[in-house]
């Protein structure tokens, strides 16, 4: 078995009892990351900074962090010192940050060590990575004998592919509205998403603050786990960070579910979704009920409300956020124009993409004068009744079953009506708005061969339950489906 | 409600983004089928119900009045696109 083949719990296990050195863990990814170029999936490589790494590692052999010894790919959206951190997009091409975001501080504290910067929709805004500045990444999967080029969903779709490919045994994701844990269920990897404040926003460029939140995304529940032991943890540096000790997640990880009651929404069932979509789901409850688990019905009313009332609140958020992109400060400046308010409009014009100055309309539209109250504050107290809606289900289940995505990837080009994109998110979307933790894990292959994901919500802060029900679909999915290399 | 071609341009101001008439053109039908799609909130009964304002309940923290960093001049202006003197540098706003 390659080193690249192997999980990160292999890794760090094989590691730790001497069986390879960190140096050639990182050598075998650097190498791995070089050969993949065609995917698209770094925009930034940094084979040295995943030596030092492997070198303190090494160096400090058996008494290293938790993550000693494995090198991680990192979305763009994360501030990285002194490597170019632009959000995919061009308005930020050639910011360099002298400090480090949180998450990725926590992992370095760990002993990890970075293999890249992972490409990524623009400020996080789409689902299939076509609004990349750096074009969109080719997903590694193909449908049965095709070669047309599929997206690895978005916004964190250079993560997904990434390590799907095996050019990262692990990487950073974020989510605001499931660009975590889409792309994981078109790549046919794990992600999470931890309830809203376990992971500090401090150095992630903003999207929609009261959504956005960092999770791990990789090959296994079980190191999904351990990378997010890694990342959480309370920071006073973000107002909204939870200050909670960090649960032993991995040390927990139980596939029994005896007791546990899982919750099936009525609203989830929706026709136009593929029939082998709901098929996998109601094989998915099966497992859960051969791992213990009683099914129980239940009902999130406003579900149908949840994508437009995101499509409100973080359009908003966003409008807001990235005011800051004026020309001054960092990135971008277009020159050869009068004023300094005309110097704002131009170097907007030119740095931001079609889908992030649409959302950027739509925000400042919301949170006009006169359409504030029927938009922003209406949206705000649909949001209230659909985590009502979560806390009335959980009185009756300890965890939610749906699927992550209502398709299989599709292809690079073939949605281009951005509300039918929207929609890829409908399933997702729901846990966002309530900022509880959720999962997608690898359930099976469709009829192309394409993979199709598992949805977990859990309760807030019970990220737990959701891990432990991950593993357990994961022991019976037995997904060890690859794609071919043809790149 | 649908926006207008002058009332698309009126927000393109607010928001700081330069755009032409075609692009204006282009993106008013967009703007028009996202807002009346989110219009259907109208049909939820919200009344009496409080707008959310923090998605997981916690009390905002306070820290004490004091500087906790600073002395990083150079630091803040290293990305700026135009930095002078110590100072960010932009387009004469006076004639």
């Amino acid at each position: 078995m390659t080193l690249t083949s192997k999980t990160i719990a292999e890794l760090r296990d094989g590691f730790r009892g001497g069986e390879y050195s960190a140096r050639e863990i990182a050598e075998a990814y650097n190498a791995a990351v070089a050969g993949a170029r065609l995917l698209n999936a770094y925009t930034v490589e940094t084979p040295e900074d995943a030596l030092a790494a492997a070198a303190a590692a090494d160096a400090a052999r058996g008494q290293g962090g938790s993550l000693a010894g494995i090198p991680l790919g990192i979305k763009d959206l994360f501030a990285t010192k002194g490597v170019d951190t632009t959000a995919g997009s061009h308005i930020l091409k050639g910011f360099k940050p002298t400090y480090e975001s949180t998450v990725t501080a926590n992992l370095r504290k760990a002993g990890a060590g970075m293999l890249g910067k992972l490409n990524m929709d623009e400020f996080a805004m789409g689902s299939s990575n076509e609004t990349s500045t750096y074009g969109p990444v080719l997903s590694p999967w193909r449908r049965q004998g095709s070669n047309v080029g599929l997206t690895p969903g978005g916004s964190s779709g250079g993560s997904a592919a990434a390590v799907s490919a095996l050019i990262a045994p692990g990487a950073t994701g974020t989510d605001t509205g499931g660009s975590i844990r889409q792309p994981a269920a078109f790549a046919g990897i794990c992600g999470i998403k931890p309830t809203y404040g376990r992971c500090s926003r401090w150095g992630i460029v903003s999207f929609a603050s009261s959504l956005d939140q960092a999770g791990p995304m990789a090959r296994t529940v079980r190191d999904c786990a351990i990378l997010l032991e890694a990342m959480a943890g309370f920071d006073p540096k973000d107002s909204t960070s939870l200050d909670l000790p960090v649960p032993q997640w991995e040390a927990k990880l139980s596939s029994d579910l005896k007791g546990k009651r899982v919750g099936i929404p009525k609203e989830y069932r929706i026709d136009s979704v593929p029939a082998e979509i709901n098929a996998l789901w109601d094989q998915g409850i099966e497992w859960l009920k051969d791992a213990g688990a009683t099914p129980v019905e239940i009902s999130l009313p406003h579900t149908k409300y949840a994508l437009p009332t995101y499509y409100i609140i973080a359009p908003a958020e966003a409008s807001s956020n990235l005011a800051r992109y004026d020309g001054v400060r960092y990135g971008l400046r277009e020159e050869g124009v009068k004023t300094l308010d005309d110097m704002y409009a131009a170097t907007r014009a030119a740095g931001f993409g079609a889908e992030v100055k649409r959302r950027i309309m739509i925000g400042t539209y919301v949170l006009s004068a006169g359409f504030y109250d029927a938009y922003f504050t209406k949206a705000q107290r649909v949001r209230a009744l659909i985590k009502q809606d979560f806390a009335k289900a959980f009185e009756s289940c300890d965890v939610i079953l749906t699927p992550t995505a209502p398709s299989a990837a599709f292809g690079i080009g073939e949605t281009t009506d951005p509300l039918a994109m929207y929609l890829n998110d409908v399933f997702a979307v729901p846990a966002s708005l309530a900022g509880l933790p959720a999962m997608s894990v690898p359930g099976g292959l469709d009829g192309q061969g394409l993979p199709l994901g598992l949805h977990l919500i859990g309760n807030e802060l019970d990220e737990q339950t959701v891990l432990n029900a991950g593993l357990a679909i994961e022991e019976r999915a037995g997904f060890t489906a690859r794609p071919e290399k043809w790149w | 409600m649908s926006v207008s071609h002058d009332q698309a341009r009126h927000i393109a101001k607010l928001a700081r983004i330069a755009m032409s008439d075609e692009e204006l053109e282009r993106l008013v039908p967009e703007l028009n089928a996202i807002i009346g799609w989110v219009e259907q909130l109208a049909e939820v009964n919200t009344d009496g119900v409080e707008p959310l304002t923090a998605v997981i309940d916690q009390k905002l923290r306070l820290r004490d009045d004091k500087v906790t960093d600073g002395n990083i001049r150079d630091d803040v202006l290293a990305n700026a696109p135009e930095a002078q003197h110590g100072f960010f540098a932009v387009p004469k706003v006076i004639e």
